[in-house]
């Protein structure tokens, strides 16, 4: 996309003269955030309320989910935020948020005196962006605001990655709510609209990706209108072609309505009872439907129901998508699944997380449509987890396509590994989506480090950051191995997982450990990241990095911890025993992370997350290709590096810059060839 | 009582209200919220959460009392009176609560019963330390007018 066609399109002038009234108010922001609670409690409402007030929000009262519900749908751009509690009389309030994520897409926070680790894991699978532990402090309320601004960014970025806008030197602000609405859903582009709240922006909207596609906001109307086409032409017959006509938007393209489509049809089929994910998700995996790209709002919010669930089952990801897209779920579950998980993980990265830069969400964003080709052998779980990792890794995994299937499964974990911190919660994804693939044990692992992704963000929300985080610490090391057990699926040694090293590695996380020091992230070798990720959320920056030794190191995270990741990298590489059992190769990708890693570092000047993220993708395709190439010629690690070695290098090369990238808020330009180049 | 006793006498009380952990600082939180626009916040919540915890007590003793015991409501029940009291910093009544529903997941409602019991007691003495306590300040703010 071109921002100067979009320019031309709109008037700028009145964009920027927008903007600068936005800057106005965003000077402000994020006072006047109108927020929404739901509380049976009267108490517990009353003292909501009076915090909110105290922190400049503009509140709206509920005692009842049906009350909630109502205004929302009377005022459908009126709210930004909606906190609920979860034990409701009238309604669940998990129901409540799979509402909202449907019809509105507004970002939900819980809040629960329950604080157990399964109630905290709904929240994540059912969508909501936070969880607050009763009694809430007015401090937790006082950071409510970034879920917002997060998930306007995922939105804006998604709407100019689409293609419908044209990106390059767009400026978000630029693209007006008024110019877009226009041209795509009149009067509802959320992302346009919030915009102008936004603050930032216009600095990781340079260079963004061309690749994806406007995100639509699937406004009530519009979805009304899409309904209303789906059963004039019968729910059978139903094509995105003949929807598009039928529904006579501007502005809407054929993807977008077979994204929505697809998310309905998983709706549907929740309603019904009737689940085919199994299919779906295979479906989903070889179908690198270009309509993943558009992924509706489909947050992170199904990324955390990605997340929490680690394995998801193709029902829960429909689930999720219903409720994390705020749309109807796609038919198709799969194609939607992968979609959804997406942008479950751009967005889920994003809220979940850390509260990262927007850039994370951008990231995410594009890592939403790598998954896009990722890997179709990918069993449900992988999807969850590819999402996520999708999600943060952002470009990674699209990239990793190319590279054939096990690549692509490969890939996008590493990649998403890679991706911003966010991506810690991806990652740990990511790990758990490796592990999916390759087996059961995967995904018992992979849950752990989801719960403690999720945990995370929790107990930050919480108060009880370190508990969440220690189990999830530990579970890291699962999650190393799961890496492991892809590899095994891998052809050659894609991933150090490789069949047996990856195998045994799982079996005997203990194993790991030792040699990892830290934890296991390093048995995962490549997967490392993906705990790492999980680690990384836990402070442990030595672990993380063992995890990155397959991916980039999350430079973002913590330089320091490169130096130390590589370090560990190398021992972990070691240790891991890369599938192809080579050592060479271990301490190559241990060479090439810790180059990445340094890469990363430096490349930290990189700013617009969405250049990261689509270069990482080229990158990816390039570097997986040139990471064999310079490792061939490395002299430093051994250079035995056998071929299939180097997909796995490659892979964890991808993934390091692609986390480095998405954590150093793709500030790193990362060249395939940059990693011989980092000065380690 | 002259008017800087009596601030001292209101601080001691306040103050041993948290030493003896009858409150916590869920409290603070509350009392911070409490500005000239609401120079009565902390007391009007605190009569709100006795209003509507003396309903709750009173569903949670007919679920008590009816046979067989309930004990998925009665989870409910207590989850929310903890989540109310918890809010406004009872911390004797809220760490009752979770003794409550340790026995009431294991089934035991003799237990549960005695914990109840004891959960009524707490509830009962923290709203007479409060009562005490937000007279004492009344009575205060007289005296600075005055």
């Amino acid at each position: 996309m071109n921002v100067s066609s979009v320019k031309g399109s709109m008037s700028i002038s009145s964009s920027t003269s927008t903007w600068k009234a936005g800057d106005t108010i965003s000077d402000q922001f994020p006072a006047g955030l109108r927020v929404l609670v739901v509380d049976d409690d009267p108490t517990c409402l009353m003292i909501l309320e009076k915090m909110l007030i105290a922190c400049l929000y503009k509140v709206t009262k509920c005692n009842r989910a049906e009350t909630a519900l109502s205004k929302l749908r009377e005022n459908k751009n009126g709210y930004d935020i909606v906190l609920s509690d979860v034990h409701m009389p009238d309604m669940d309030g998990f129901k409540l948020l799979e509402h909202i994520g449907l019809e509105m897409d507004l970002p939900v926070i819980m809040m629960s005196a329950d604080d157990g680790k399964q109630v905290v894991m709904k929240g994540v699978t059912h969508g909501a962006c936070d969880y607050l532990i009763k009694p809430v402090r007015i401090e937790a309320l006082k950071n409510i605001w970034q879920h917002v601004v997060r998930k306007r960014k995922n939105e804006w970025k998604e709407f100019e990655q689409s293609g419908s806008v044209e990106e390059g030197d767009r400026q978000p602000k630029q693209s007006d709510d008024a110019d877009y609405s226009s041209s795509a859903n009149e009067g509802n582009w959320k992302g346009s609209k919030r915009r102008k709240d936004e603050e930032e922006e216009t600095d990781e909207r340079d260079d963004t990706s061309t690749l994806k596609k406007p995100r639509v906001v699937w406004s009530v109307e519009l979805h009304q209108q899409f309904v209303a086409a789906v059963n004039q032409l019968g729910i059978d017959k139903a094509v995105p072609k003949k929807i598009l006509e039928l529904m006579n938007v501007p502005g809407l393209t054929r993807e977008n309505v077979a994204s929505h489509l697809q998310k309905y049809r998983l709706y549907l089929r929740r309603l019904s009872g009737v689940s085919q994910h199994q299919s779906n998700l295979s479906t989903i995996i070889s179908a690198q439907d270009p309509t993943f790209g558009s992924l509706s709002s489909l947050s992170g919010l199904d990324l955390q129901t990605l997340a929490a669930t680690g394995q998801l089952p193709a029902q829960s990801l429909a689930r999720l998508q219903a409720a994390g897209l705020g749309r109807a779920t796609a038919k198709s579950a799969i194609p939607i699944t992968l979609v959804d998980q997406r942008n479950i993980f751009s967005f889920e990265n994003p809220k979940l997380r850390f509260g990262e830069g927007q850039q994370q969400h951008m990231t995410n964003k594009q890592q939403v449509n790598l998954l896009h080709g990722i890997p179709t052998t990918m069993e449900p779980k992988q999807l969850v987890s590819l999402r996520h990792a999708a999600q943060s890794v952002g470009n990674m995994n699209m990239q990793v396509p190319p590279h054939g299937p096990q690549s692509s499964q490969n890939n996008p974990l590493l990649m998403q590994m890679g991706q911003q911190q966010q991506q810690q919660q991806s990652r740990g994804q990511i790990l758990v989506d490796s592990t999916i693939n390759h087996a059961p044990r995967l995904s018992s692992m992979g849950q752990p480090i989801l719960s403690n992704g999720m945990a995370t963000n929790v107990s930050s929300r919480s108060g009880i950051p370190e508990n969440i985080r220690a189990p999830g610490y530990s579970q890291t090391p699962s999650m190393l191995n799961f890496p492991m057990n892809h590899a095994s699926e891998l052809p050659g040694n894609c991933f150090p997982l490789g069949s047996t090293p990856g195998v045994s590695n799982l079996t005997s996380k203990g194993a790991f450990q030792e040699d990892v020091n830290s934890e296991i992230k390093g048995s995962g070798g490549f997967m490392p990241s993906y705990d790492v990720f999980n680690d990384l959320n836990q402070h442990k920056p030595q672990s993380w990095e063992l995890q990155n030794v397959g991916i980039a190191f999350d430079s973002s995270q913590h330089s320091n911890s490169l130096q130390g990741n590589l370090d560990l990298t190398q021992s972990a590489l070691g240790q891991q025993g890369f599938s192809s059992g080579q050592m060479n190769g271990h301490n190559r990708s241990a060479a090439v992370a810790s180059k990445a890693m340094f890469s990363t570092g430096d490349v930290k000047e990189l700013r617009s997350a969405q250049n990261v993220n689509q270069h990482l993708n080229n990158l990816l395709v390039d570097n997986t290709i040139r990471v064999k190439s310079e490792r061939v010629c490395d002299t430093s690690p051994a250079n035995i590096f056998p071929d299939h070695f180097g997909q796995d290098d490659l892979m964890s090369a991808l993934l390091k810059q692609q986390e480095s990238v998405a954590s150093s808020e793709n500030e790193f330009d990362f060249d395939g060839y940059s990693m011989n180049n980092i000065p380690v | 009582m002259d008017r800087y006793g009596m601030q001292n006498q209101i601080a001691c009380i306040r103050r041993s209200l948290f030493d003896q952990g009858y409150l916590d600082e869920q409290f603070i939180q509350l009392e911070e919220l409490q500005d000239d626009a609401n120079p009565n916040f902390v007391q009007e919540i605190v009569t709100l959460f006795y209003t509507d915890s003396t309903r709750l007590i009173q569903n949670i003793e007919l679920t008590l009392t009816s046979r067989p015991t309930n004990f998925s409501k009665l989870d409910d029940y207590m989850h929310q009176f903890k989540g109310s009291s918890s809010s406004i910093g009872a911390k004797k009544v809220t760490s009752e609560c979770a003794v409550f529903r340790q026995y009431c997941a294991a089934g035991n409602a003799e237990a549960c019963i005695r914990s109840f019991q004891h959960i009524k007691q707490e509830h009962a003495i923290l709203r007479k330390k409060l009562e005490f306590y937000f007279q004492m300040m009344g009575q205060a703010a007289v005296a600075q007018t005055t």
